[in-house]
């Protein structure tokens, strides 16, 4: 006898707390704290903060721990609680150019006012499994020990108020001008997006878009998929000030410091219709430190700029905004591409009847165009 | 539950949310763009429809959920103790005692009433997407009310199969002018789109909401020679017996035996409790007592 | 009874009373004709109390009001400011609209959508002395056989249902009384059918 399965309650509470186990792992190791995982995997924390848009290290690193670091899920649970926070006003715009930098550099010149800072750099580390870090025992030190080393601090005070490298060409003329505005932009997640969007809206998505996809979006345009000729004018990771008027006051305040990764491109561009040849722009600007994601963002926002610029439509998708911006947001693709698992079996039935239905029809069809071949020729006449 | 908003959504989003369902039901099977938020469900999950049964509910309402029909599916036990917790709402499983229902893939059985309110989650709104993937372009058609493309498709389905190769998610124009995805019922529930309750429609990830008012003209796309045709599996019930409901194929042995059942789980033990006794099920009294 | 002050007057328990406002205001927009009553509100006079009620339910910073004649009053507005946030608009930036129906017209101020976007049309609230089940005819969608209304007029709303699928979307209300009448509704005069 069939019985209609139930339990589907019992089921789901079970299965959570099977994760919930999971996830802590072989409890006779020491759980990770919240510090640990801001401190030792900052760059992972960076990440969740950027595609999570929402900068707190301390609810990355809780979604990171409680994601069992899966990435995804980690942006996932830091959405869903940005959604539900209330929104007090907006800030001022930052000023890139009073950050404090702790990497600076510049691919388009060998050295320019403020100079080049390699900063804390995988570049030019050789890619070798550091075994040492495998064996290393606790190398913590006091409180004392650390206020005496305080040696990065420095660094921040000297690197403050570096020009950006675009500026020197732009009093030559040789770079396309960014007019300045002071329209408040649309905000992608207060308004349904809307077709054609404007670049504000285009470099929200993408800050906030899938490190994966837009790094991807940005290769295929190095390969030749409406490529766009980038060298790194400038990319510069630091802190910047984040202020607010408060009309109560009558003027604004510090409300905290982000750290961010900037990224502008010179790309080479001989003229259109519309411009005269001169060298044109991308740019990118993400939470934290993450730089190869600050540099796929300019490339794509530059190959997403062809109609503004008036160079043609060659049908890459790097310069569709529709596809890039529909597909660029890893939650709503890992929602949806996860939802397949959900039960389907009403609308399989219905396709199974149709199947089993165009089948019967097809083969009575084959049937019948057999049987008449089978005919003598004069019965057929 | 003080850390949330009653039904979780801040009044401000709700606003939103109610202005385009007053809109969506003022211009029948039109989609009104809407600014979704970021649910703690997945998109693609009911979202959507999550969002839209919270800008409705009051804590008076009796809420029930199905999935494929069924109240105990993963997926509907999920969202039902969610507003369990968020709204503080009494649920049920019974059709006729609730007051707003959200489906997935499912309209009940049991015909209802004006006091009643069906949500539909809802995972590609447009019904034209599959055939233009562009919304720019969708978007004109609609304008345009250009629905050739559509035709075009379903006829050369007649031309290939003989008949229309769609099985769910089967488009209907909606007082003669707006072409509708349904949502992913089977093309067997179309007909019951006109009907006395309040129809919403909810799609988070794709940010829109649309409507279908009580007894407004919803008429599912045909041809005069190759009319529209509910269709489901041959066969009855093998629990409660009923030959006019919309069943499951159910494998139940490893030589590929199989089964019809009811998809609407509660209709069918209704039907089982009120004495209907299908091939396969034993009369309810006696289960219980079983048991 | 109306309030005093332009601080009271409004919800006393938000999320509830906003949710139970809005079933019956989708209620009567998604049955043409039908009357409904929503007391919640205490406004300042002339703004009856279904008004005021609709207003905090469905109105804030993101949706421009457009106030006509006697409506447009400094005690309002001040109510309005500090329950809604909503800013004042002139008829061709509103997306609700309230007044009597004479000092709303004429109705081709009001946005009324455009061809890939007919939601971007005003929602028009009028004022009336009295709302009843009898007077124009209205059927369409929402409606099973017929409902009847005491219209302001038809011509207008016959008018404006040949803008399908653009248009304006109305509601009527009159002390704690509420009726709406999309632009899908056919309406008709008894005595045209005579």
């Amino acid at each position: 006898m069939y019985v209609a399965v139930k339990g589907g309650e019992r089921a789901i509470d079970a299965a959570h707390d099977w994760l919930s186990e999971e996830r802590r792992g072989d409890r006779r190791l020491p759980a990770l704290s919240l510090d640990q995982i801001i401190e030792q995997l900052s760059l992972t924390v960076a990440r969740v903060m950027a595609e999570g848009s929402l900068y707190d290290q301390e609810l990355a690193a809780l979604a990171i721990k409680q994601s069992r670091g899966d990435l995804i899920e980690a942006i996932f649970l830091m959405r869903a609680y940005r959604t539900t926070l209330p929104r007090f006003g907006y800030s001022n715009p930052i000023d890139t150019g009073k950050m404090s930098c702790i990497r600076r550099i510049s691919a388009t010149f060998k050295d320019a006012p403020g100079g080049q800072i390699l900063g804390p750099t995988f570049d030019y580390t050789h890619r070798l499994l550091d075994f040492k870090l495998a064996a290393e025992g606790d190398d913590k030190i006091s409180d004392d020990e650390y206020d005496t080393l305080k040696v990065h601090h420095e660094v921040h005070e000297q690197s403050k108020d570096i020009p950006h490298i675009t500026e020197f060409l732009n009093k030559d003329g040789l770079i396309q001008t960014e007019v300045e505005s002071d329209t408040t932009p649309d905000d992608l997640t207060r308004e349904p997006l809307e077709l054609p969007a404007s670049r504000a809206l285009r470099l929200q998505a993408l800050t906030r878009g899938d490190e994966g996809f837009v790094l991807g979006l940005a290769y295929s345009t190095q390969r030749g998929y409406a490529r766009n000729h980038a060298f790194v004018g400038e990319l510069r990771i630091g802190y910047c000030d984040v202020e607010m008027d408060i009309p109560e006051l009558g003027f604004s305040i510090d409300i905290g410091e982000i750290q961010i990764t900037e990224c502008e491109t010179v790309n080479q561009f001989k003229g259109s219709k519309k411009e005269p040849p001169q060298f044109t722009r991308g740019y990118g600007l993400v939470f934290g430190q993450s730089e190869r994601k600050a540099i796929s963002m300019a490339l794509v926002d530059r190959a997403m700029r062809w109609k503004e610029l008036g160079e043609d439509f060659v049908g890459a998708p790097a310069q569709d905004e529709e596809f890039v911006l529909y597909h660029c947001d890893n939650i709503q693709a890992t929602g949806f591409l996860e939802h397949i698992k959900l039960p389907h079996y009403v609308d399989f039935q219905s396709e199974l009847e149709l199947i089993r239905k165009i089948r019967k029809e097809a083969l009575a069809h084959q049937e019948a165009a057999k049987s008449e071949d089978n005919q003598p020729l004069e019965a057929a006449e | 539950m003080s850390e949330y908003n009653f039904a979780y959504l801040d009044e401000q989003t709700k606003r939103m949310i109610r202005r385009a369902i007053l809109k969506g039901l003022a211009i029948p099977g039109y989609q009104v763009p809407f600014a979704s938020r970021e649910m703690p469900m997945p998109y693609g999950w009911g979202t959507g429809g999550v969002q839209v049964s919270a800008a409705c509910l009051m804590p008076e309402d009796v809420l029930k959920v199905i999935d494929q029909g069924a109240d105990d599916t993963t997926n509907a036990v999920s969202i039902r103790k969610f507003f369990e917790k968020t709204a503080n709402v009494e649920t049920t499983a019974a059709t006729s005692e609730a007051t707003l229902i959200q489906t997935r893939h499912r309209i009940p059985e049991e015909d209802l009433t004006e006091d009643q309110i069906l949500v539909y989650q809802v995972p590609i709104p447009e019904p034209l997407r599959f055939l233009e993937p562009r919304e720019t372009e969708t978007r004109k058609m609609h304008a345009l009310e250009e629905y050739g493309l559509m035709y075009v498709k379903l006829y050369e389905d007649i031309s290939q199969h003989g008949q229309i190769a769609t099985s769910y998610s089967y488009p209907l124009k909606i007082e003669g002018r707006y072409v509708m995805d349904p949502s992913p019922i089977p093309k067997f529930d179309n007909p019951k789109m006109e009907m006395s309750a309040i129809q919403l429609f909810g799609a988070g990830r794709e940010q829109r909401i649309y409507a279908v008012p009580p007894y407004t003209k919803a008429v599912s796309l045909d041809f005069e020679d190759y009319p529209f045709e509910a269709m489901k599996a041959e066969g009855c019930c093998a629990l409660c017996g009923a030959d006019h409901t919309y069943l499951d194929e159910v494998i139940i042995d490893d030589d590929g035996g199989r089964m019809f059942v009811c998809s609407d789980t509660d209709y069918c033990e209704s039907r089982r409790a009120a004495g209907h006794v299908g091939a396969q099920g034993t009369p309810q009294n006696q289960e219980a007592a079983a048991s | 009874m109306t309030s005093t002050s332009s601080l009271e007057g409004g919800f006393t328990d938000a999320p509830v009373e906003a949710a139970q406002s809005f079933r019956k205001i989708m209620n009567v927009m998604a049955r043409p004709g039908i009357i409904e009553e929503l007391c919640v509100a205490v406004p300042p006079a002339p703004l009856s109390t279904a008004a005021g009620s609709l207003l905090l339910t469905l109105c804030d910073a993101q949706t421009p009001i457009y106030l006509a004649g006697k409506f447009d009053n400094a005690a309002i507005k001040q109510w309005i400011t500090f329950h809604c946030n909503s800013p004042f608009s002139d008829a061709e930036n509103s997306m609700f609209a309230l007044g009597a129906w004479e000092d709303l017209q004429p109705l081709h101020d009001f946005p009324i959508g455009t061809p890939e976007y007919p939601d971007r049309s005003a929602t028009l609230i009028v004022e009336m002395e009295n709302l009843v089940s009898s007077g124009a005819e209205l059927s369409g969608p929402g409606i099973k056989d017929t409902h009847q209304l005491s219209l302001p007029d038809v011509t207008a709303f016959q008018k404006n249902a040949m803008l399908f699928p653009l248009g304006l979307d109305f509601y009527f209300t009159s002390g704690e009384k509420i009726a709406a009448l999309p632009r899908t509704t056919k309406v008709t005069s008894n005595w045209e059918k005579v």
